[in-house]
């Protein structure tokens, strides 16, 4: 069967099931609503999470952007899981003890404060709305070019299964479709990783195969080097960012990840607190299946790219290698006018990213009206279509084709229906019964909560739909905010008893102030200044957010200490959840 | 605060400094900064440096949430404030909600 009919069979027969789960779980009360009853299984949960967490990010670009950067991809490849062992053993147990809802909960209940929890909230609504941005670029690739349709009716298919799920079911529905999608995407990720590992290195483990030699003989990462240098590329294993700020990225997305509201949010849903530490490692045992396995997936595509496109003939193009260039992903600008596809390092055109013409070029490939650079590279590629394409450039058969589409929406979905689910509570919750309208009903705040994923669905497909030109540069924003603002405040709240309300606040406005300027100076104001000569300490806008920490650190214990020490009532709650 | 509840939070704080303190190492320690020095020795097919930073670590990082858990349950049961088995700990609002609906 051809590989457009497989994967509408397996799209097809995945959102089923999400959809079969979603009616089977539906929720019937705010708390089954909000956390899912509280009694979630530590290893579901744990599944959950890291379907939660593994996005369209994880899924379809890391390995692509590890591909690309090589040794520098590191910095999320440890930022990602690192956050994990922060979550583990400085939140997630006193989280779940505390037990209530949300974030802004904690914070408002901790600092005594509804201003707190409103900043709380804001920080809650931005970083998600941000995210889930991301999630919809997602969607709209893997729409786009595998089910043939246009990029708009697959985000509005994809919004319509995440509300129908997310509305129906809530935490609940969301918490067992996310343990499915989390199979699915694992799966798919696998699958082929596998396929190609034993097909280069004769090792069935990905993660392994990355060490081995090659059949051909020779280590795989030596001859991936050595392949790298004669084309004038930066070798695989070693990176060109400067050791500061690999440092500070990697260290504001370990607290950034820690510090994400749907993710944290997870933890209220197990049992006990025994179950919310395990869970932490369960998840983290889940995520780091995938995590391991991409930079394997990075080396092989880079080796099957350079062995299959570089000195390629475009007239014998392979299919998968034209459709890629109708959806715009893959470029190709012939300088020397050979017919031949010269892959290289550097860019191939100024500016980096295509802008197509109505018109073919000699060979027949889609016309450019960018300029060309000196080097010798020809050809762009996207990043995120590595993980998409690796599967066709290496000749797998059409079924792990399907699969790995399948598992790309798994991840996109999973994550946006998390984050939407975390927004509708913050509207509903936070905002009208513990702020606003106080003395609603039940039955009515369940009413809010639903219409809030309704609007966020639509804002969020809005999203998807018009992508906002800065998509990509916007996600420095979610993890340095943060890192900033939630997990400092919760962290503080948790281990010192003498952090009041002036200080908190204070200090995570000044996180989310600070952090937010940096980053909107170099990437909106100035962005041709956006370069390490620049940066303050040669600190890049990704990695501010764990200076915007340590300011948020300093500026909270400084007004803490000069003012007057939170209320003795304060303290008991903060001795209750220090045990189990 | 008791005394025996003070003796609890200590040794808690006690194992959470000592596993950051490897988490620290692994990641920023092997992985980034120590990464030129760790890259001049060999592991398997990788360099040793390159090897920490793409997977050595996360591997770390999963162990030590199991011992984080592993060693927490058992400072529970010693300092006898584990929680008990039978009901959820869920209480407060979240259980007159459940009244109301």
């Amino acid at each position: 069967m051809d590989a457009q009919v497989l994967t509408y069979i397996f799209v097809g027969l995945s959102f089923s099931l999400y959809i079969g789960i979603a009616i089977w779980s539906r929720s019937a009360s705010t708390q089954e609503f909000y956390v899912a009853g509280g009694h979630v299984h530590p290893v579901a949960n744990g599944a959950a999470t890291a379907a939660d967490w593994m996005s369209a990010a994880s899924f379809l670009s890391m390995a692509g952007i590890i591909a690309f950067e090589g040794a520098d991809g590191a910095r999320y490849l440890m930022g990602w899981t690192g956050g994990y062992v922060l979550l583990a053993l400085l939140l997630a147990p006193y989280l779940r003890k505390f037990a209530k809802f949300t974030v802004p909960d904690f914070v408002g209940d901790r600092y005594y404060s509804s201003t707190a929890r409103l900043v709380a909230v804001v920080c809650v609504i931005f970083i998600s709305f941000t995210y889930v941005a991301g999630q919809m670029r997602g969607v709209g690739v893997v729409f786009s070019r595998f089910l043939e349709v246009d990029i708009n009716s697959g985000v509005v298919i994809g919004m319509a299964i995440v509300f129908f799920y997310a509305v129906l079911g809530g935490m609940k529905g969301i918490t067992y479709t996310q343990v499915a999608q989390y199979c699915v995407l694992i799966f798919a990720y696998m699958v082929p990783a596998i396929y190609i590992s034993i097909a280069l290195t004769n090792n069935p483990f990905p993660m392994f195969g990355l060490g081995s030699e090659m059949i051909e003989g020779g280590y795989l990462l030596e001859k991936l080097d050595g392949l790298s240098a004669e084309l004038g590329m930066t070798a695989f294993t070693s990176g060109t960012k400067s050791t500061i700020d690999m440092f500070f990225i990697t260290a504001a997305l370990m607290a950034g990840t820690a510090g994400l509201p749907h993710v944290i949010v997870r933890f209220f849903t197990v049992p006990s607190v025994k179950d919310a530490r395990i869970s932490a490692g369960y998840a983290l045992i889940f995520i780091a299946l995938l995590y391991t396995t991409a930079p394997a997936v990075a080396a092989f595509a880079r080796i099957n790219l350079i062995d299959h496109i570089d000195g390629m003939n475009y007239a014998q193009a392979p299919d998968w290698f034209t459709k890629w260039e109708d959806s715009g992903l893959i470029a190709w600008f012939d300088k020397n006018d050979d017919g031949v596809v010269q892959y290289r390092g550097g860019s191939a055109m100024k500016p980096t990213a295509p802008s197509f013409i109505d018109s073919e070029g000699g060979s027949g490939q889609r016309a450019v009206s960018n300029m060309p650079t000196k080097n010798e590279n020809e050809l762009y590629i996207d990043r995120d279509i590595i993980v998409l394409a690796h599967p066709e450039i290496a000749q797998l058969p059409n079924w792990v084709i399907a699969l790995v589409a399948a598992g790309g929406l798994a991840a996109a979905l999973s994550t946006a229906a998390g984050l939407l689910l975390v927004i509708s509570t913050a509207v509903s919750h936070d905002l009208l019964k513990k702020t606003f309208a106080k003395n609603i009903t039940e039955k009515k705040e369940l009413l809010f909560a639903r219409l809030s994923v309704l609007v966020a669905v639509i804002i969020a497909g809005l999203f998807g739909i018009y992508p906002p030109a800065f998509v990509a540069q916007v996600v420095a924003f979610a993890f340095g905010l943060a890192a900033a603002t939630l997990f400092p405040a919760i962290c503080m709240g948790i281990f010192s008893k003498r952090i009041n309300k002036q200080g908190a606040i204070t200090g995570m406005l000044v996180g989310l102030i600070f952090t937010l300027s940096y980053i909107i100076y170099f990437k909106f104001l100035f962005p041709e200044m956006n370069s390490s000569e620049y940066w303050f300490l040669g600190i890049s806008p990704e990695g501010i957010g764990f200076i915007g920490m340590l300011l948020n650190l300093f500026i909270s214990f400084l007004i803490s200490f000069s003012t007057a020490p939170p209320p003795n009532d304060i303290i008991e709650i903060i001795d209750e959840i220090r045990q189990p | 605060m008791s005394d025996q509840e003070n003796a609890y939070w200590r040794a808690n704080i006690r194992l959470m400094l000592s596993l950051l303190f490897v988490w620290f190492v692994v990641s920023f320690g092997c992985g980034i900064l120590f990464l030129d020095f760790l890259n001049q020795f060999q592991l398997f097919g990788f360099k040793l440096g390159f090897w920490f930073s793409q997977q050595g670590s996360i591997f770390v990082f999963v162990c030590l949430i199991f011992i984080y858990t592993w060693r927490m349950n058992h400072l529970d049961k010693v300092f006898g404030v584990e929680e008990s088995d039978t009901e959820s700990p869920q209480t407060g609002a979240a259980d007159s909600i459940d009244g109301e609906s």
